[in-house]
């Protein structure tokens, strides 16, 4: 927005949406004080081996609803070298995605992927991991039964000390964490919980990753017994290059508003003498217009537990012949 | 102090998370099945962990099964983009707060006293709209012949206009502060007026090549070594356009430049001399040349050559 010295001669036009669709994603793009999920931005480089192009499809189909991914190749994108983010941080701003999975293959760095992220559309920090022995989801045979549904929220399970000692292995655990988080939710369902991801630290600069789907087994207790069958891909990823974030940078991205959105609770007083009072609103009733009970023949209750009685009978009485020949 | 079996775990509810920091791999694992195996186990055991705090939340029945309430996530992680900025306040609000007026609200439905009725405040038949009012009564203070309808109409204009400005500061500031609102753009919509009144035509892509190769001839040699930006198509008629007639005439030819000259010759002092050179036209033309340089017009669309500038390369042959 230049503006020259004394009088403004650039004419300068208010741009708004003109449709409603248009004005509710901009909403949701912008900055808000509790954000939506990230989106993760999958994609690859000049030349991919078949490795990493079945590591890139299943991620895809793992994070579907949270998730974009590119099938063209893009040569001009080399996340480690200064010069090469633009175009990353060109397609984070278009498809409003802030990880992203970047895989490639070269002599150099045979099976790599690189993931990172970003702090409003600029590369905050980067880490680069090699794929070894790589089993596609494909490969497994289970039970299509305890198969995970799409889109559900996934347990996630780090084992080993490297991932508090190894400066490298914290940095992939933090974003793990963020790959495969999801949505943060508030509610959520007990019966929808069918994957977990293992990650586990099986030395300073490996880790072993798979994917299972869980299986509730009865226990005495509320608590169901748990047991995991791998279903998915799994690989070794082997630590190669990272960058951690700039430390002011990271102090600002960790920044939190401490005071969440103080929704204005309607109708609650708080009297001196009686304590917590409430408000109730009751609507006008309509004599005329109550909706009356349903009467119809079969809907009785008498009807009804008749019915249940007479089945009784008729079961006991089918046991007593089957007791009796 | 740590007893051997230490299994205290880092369990992050909100994020269905587990970290199991004490566990080291005691002998190398024998084969991968072995080392799968492994990792499986110790996965089951911290799923199982979470899931006994989780399962032992109160839960709530819906339709598709029992709903938990989940506690906030601990581990804390970094923010997608900026905490939104506080925007500054516009000029008005700056005004109420100086003076302490404050905001009331306005009702839908007003009495409207010419009609003794309750009628809306925007939208069809409302209640103060210009084109009801039936006489506007003169004041002291008006001039004669002056439409008061259409000067109401002007000063409505003129505070849209206003207000249409008032906004775009206020949005200046907002952008400057860095908390313009999300759906709002502010986008130059012209290119900066200079001092000709007339707006710079978009040119299309033919034109502007035309224009390149324009340009390009326009050097000493044609346009032949200018570079080329990548992408760029090659000039239509690359190279100088001029045709030298050869001075000494070839071998059995007929000399071209005496030629030329005759035929003009021969046209300017032919007996129907008179026919071809329209003289009226003629000495119109010369009279509105000199015209022209005794007034010193300026054509506002003509850029105005300035004579102390030298021109590099002065095409003799054209003129």
């Amino acid at each position: 927005m230049g503006q020259v010295a004394g009088k403004s001669s650039v004419m300068m036009e208010i741009r708004t949406p003109k449709t409603h669709k248009a004005k509710r994603v901009l909403e949701k793009r912008a900055p808000k004080l509790v954000e939506n999920g990230k989106k993760t931005l999958i994609l690859h480089g000049t030349k991919t081996s078949a490795t990493v192009s079945s590591v890139l499809m299943e991620l895809y189909r793992l994070k579907k609803g949270g998730a974009i991914k590119y099938s063209r190749r893009n040569e001009n994108i080399r996340p480690f070298e200064s010069g090469g983010e633009t175009s990353l941080e060109f397609f984070s701003l278009k498809t409003d995605c802030s990880i992203f999975v970047y895989g490639s293959h070269s002599k150099k760095r045979p099976d790599n992927l690189v993931l990172g992220r970003m702090y409003d559309h600029h590369v905050y920090d980067l880490i680069e991991v090699g794929i070894e022995n790589f089993k596609s989801l494909l490969s497994f045979s289970y039970d299509k039964k305890i198969a995970p549904h799409e889109g559900s929220k996934p347990f996630i399970c780090f084992t080993g000390e490297g991932f508090e000692n190894v400066q490298e292995l914290k940095q992939l655990k933090e974003v793990l964490t963020d790959l495969f988080r999801g949505e943060v939710v508030e509610n959520l369902n007990l019966t929808g919980l069918d994957r977990a991801y293992i990650c586990t630290a099986v030395s300073p600069a490996k880790v072993f990753l798979t994917h299972c789907a869980i299986k509730l087994k009865k226990s005495g207790t509320i608590v169901p017994r748990i047991e995991l069958v791998e279903v998915g891909p799994s690989m070794d990823l082997v630590i190669r290059r990272n960058r951690f974030p700039n430390e002011g940078l990271r102090k600002e991205a960790m920044k939190s508003s401490k005071d969440k959105p103080k929704k204005k609770v309607k109708n609650v007083d708080q009297d001196d003498v009686l304590g917590k009072l409430g408000r109730v609103y009751i609507p006008e009733q309509e004599v005329g217009k109550i909706p009356l009970p349903d009467k119809s023949k079969g809907v009785k209750r008498e009807r009804r537990e008749g019915k249940v009685k007479k089945n009784k009978e008729e079961g006991s009485a089918s046991k007593k012949l089957k007791e009796s020949e | 102090m740590d007893t051997e079996m230490d299994q205290i775990y880092q369990i992050d509810v909100g994020n269905l998370l587990a970290f199991n920091p004490n566990h080291r791999f005691s002998s190398a694992p024998s084969s991968r099945e072995e080392l799968v195996k492994e990792c499986v186990t110790e996965g089951t055991k911290l799923v199982q962990a979470i899931a006994d705090t989780l399962f032992n939340f109160p839960s709530t029945e819906s339709v598709d099964g029992p709903l938990v309430q989940l506690p906030p996530p601990t581990t804390k992680l970094p923010r997608e983009k900026h905490l939104p900025r506080p925007k500054p306040p516009t000029k008005w609000e700056e005004f109420a707060l100086k003076k302490g007026i404050q905001k009331r609200k306005k009702d839908k439905i007003v009495y409207d006293e010419t009609t003794d009725k309750f009628k809306r405040r925007h939208g069809y038949d409302r209640v103060k709209d210009d084109n009801d009012i039936p006489i506007i009564e003169a004041k002291a203070s008006d001039e004669p012949g002056e439409d008061p309808f259409a000067k109401r109409l002007d000063d409505k204009k003129k505070r849209v206009d206003k207000q249409q400005q008032n906004r775009l500061q206020n949005l200046k500031s907002a952008a400057k502060a860095g908390a313009l609102p999300s759906h709002v753009q502010l986008a130059a919509s012209a290119l900066p007026i200079t001092g000709t009144k007339a707006q710079p035509k978009k040119l299309g892509k033919e034109e502007l090549g035309d224009v390149a190769g324009l340009a390009a001839t326009s050097t000493a040699s044609g346009g032949k070594f200018d570079k080329k930006l990548p992408g760029e198509k090659p000039t239509k008629k690359q190279g100088k356009h001029h045709r030298y007639l050869p001075v000494v005439p070839r071998y059995g030819w007929v000399d071209e430049e005496k030629e030329q000259t005759n035929k003009v010759l021969g046209k300017l002092l032919s007996k129907h001399s008179h026919e071809i050179l329209n003289v009226g036209k003629a000495i119109n033309m010369y009279n509105d040349k000199k015209e022209k340089k005794k007034s010193g017009r300026s054509d506002k669309l003509k850029p105005k050559k300035d004579i102390t500038k030298k021109k590099p390369y002065a095409n003799k042959a054209n003129k």
